[in-house]
């Protein structure tokens, strides 16, 4: 295992003393294999333990640990050291409210992620006895890729839409919201619709398609926004151009 | 925002937000080549008007348009009307999956379809126009 100091430049803030927010250098000794946040574990730990950010599982499962990685949105448990060359910059998840140095202000996308009734409404009240809803693997293929959603945020940090229009519900929640609006054994379309369907649902998204280049579990919100933008406009033409046809 | 406990909110330039990153500035190039095709478009326009004018104006206009200047536009536009135009067709993959059973398929095929029918529209225009 070699080891080489690698130089991080950490943006810090503590909204009790700074009126803005500074970069830090620290020269940290790393482990080849190591990822960014083996580096702020180590700074953490062993060099200065004022250093705040989000982090859990370390296995890119959990969606804490996003952040600005040399300009790009990461998560600090995927971007291994050994891609990158020189001075590593590492700042908060960009368009979120900075709370303290790394961690971001999640609240509104939390609320917007309510907002689109993320879980299954059934179509009709079902008893138990009467068993299970079933689905084949057809029906479930439709829409898994949207269920790999960790919500960790960087599509937001990718979303220039969201940093200029903060209003937009953006791309993870609508995609939850497309991937229950698929699902074979949901009938909550239409409650969703009324969110998604929206100024500050789909139609504040331009299609940069940033969100799913950034997306660490391969997740297509562009995809689904389309989809969705395509669906709603059906929905208008049979509702104004066809008032005789059911949606 | 000065030191007042409250998180620091970081402002997002509103006109120069796409310099610095080239997946923002491939989008802007992909947008900003749509005024070409408004530009051909305009072209049309003035051909039709011209045509509605008589014969003398509408060889006056196709002098123009054969001209060198008229062939350099038109080059120029023919260019940014295929950057356009296969910038959209590489991501209807996404707005238009086609699932076949449990396999979705190949987004090359769909791009690809896109392809065969902007060839099969220029074929049947260029017929249409008389050149074969």
């Amino acid at each position: 295992m070699s080891e080489r100091i690698v130089e991080l430049e950490v943006l810090r803030f503590n909204p009790e003393t700074d009126t803005e927010p500074r970069f830090q250098r620290y020269s940290v000794p790393c482990m080849n294999e190591w990822v960014v946040l083996d580096a702020l574990n180590h700074v953490k730990e062993s060099i200065d333990p004022t250093l705040s950010y989000r982090w859990s599982c370390h296995m890119a499962v959990c969606g804490s640990c996003g952040m600005m990685i040399n300009g790009e949105p990461k998560l600090a448990c995927k971007a291994f050291l050994r891609e990158y060359e020189g001075v590593i910059r590492v700042e908060p998840l960009a368009h979120f409210p900075i709370q303290r140095d790394l961690v971001t202000v999640i609240d509104d996308f939390v609320t917007k992620l309510k907002r689109v009734k993320p879980y299954l409404i059934p179509k009709e009240d079902q008893p138990v006895e009467a068993g299970e809803f079933r689905q084949s693997p057809a029906e479930l293929k439709r829409y898994k890729q949207y269920t790999l959603c960790i919500n960790c945020m960087l599509c937001y940090a990718a979303c220039p839409e969201y940093g200029l229009v903060p209003k937009f519900i953006g791309p993870a929640a609508i995609s939850l919201a497309h991937r229950y609006n698929e699902d074979s054994r949901d009938g909550g379309r239409e409650e969703r619709q009324q969110e998604i369907a929206s100024n500050e649902g789909v139609w504040e998204c331009s299609f940069v398609g940033a969100c799913s280049e950034v997306c660490p579990e391969h997740v297509d919100p562009a995809g689904a926004l389309q989809q969705i933008k395509i669906k709603s406009t059906v929905d208008w033409y049979k509702e104004h151009a066809m008032p005789w046809s059911k949606k | 925002m000065s030191a007042n406990g409250k998180p620091y909110v970081r402002e997002v330039s509103r006109y120069g937000w796409f310099l610095g990153n080239p997946r923002y500035r491939r989008y802007m190039a992909r947008e900003v080549t749509c005024v070409f095709i408004g530009l051909h478009a305009l072209i049309l326009l003035v051909a039709l008007k011209r045509l509605s004018e008589g014969r003398e104006a509408w060889e006056a206009f196709l002098h123009n348009l054969t001209g060198p200047a008229g062939i350099v536009l038109q080059l120029v536009i023919l260019a940014f009307a295929i950057y356009h135009s296969t910038s959209w067709f590489n991501v209807t993959p996404k707005a238009m999956p086609v699932q076949i059973g449990e396999q979705f398929l190949p987004g090359a095929v769909i791009i690809g379809a896109h392809y065969a029918a902007w060839l099969v529209a220029t074929v049947a225009v260029l017929y249409l126009a008389g050149a074969f």
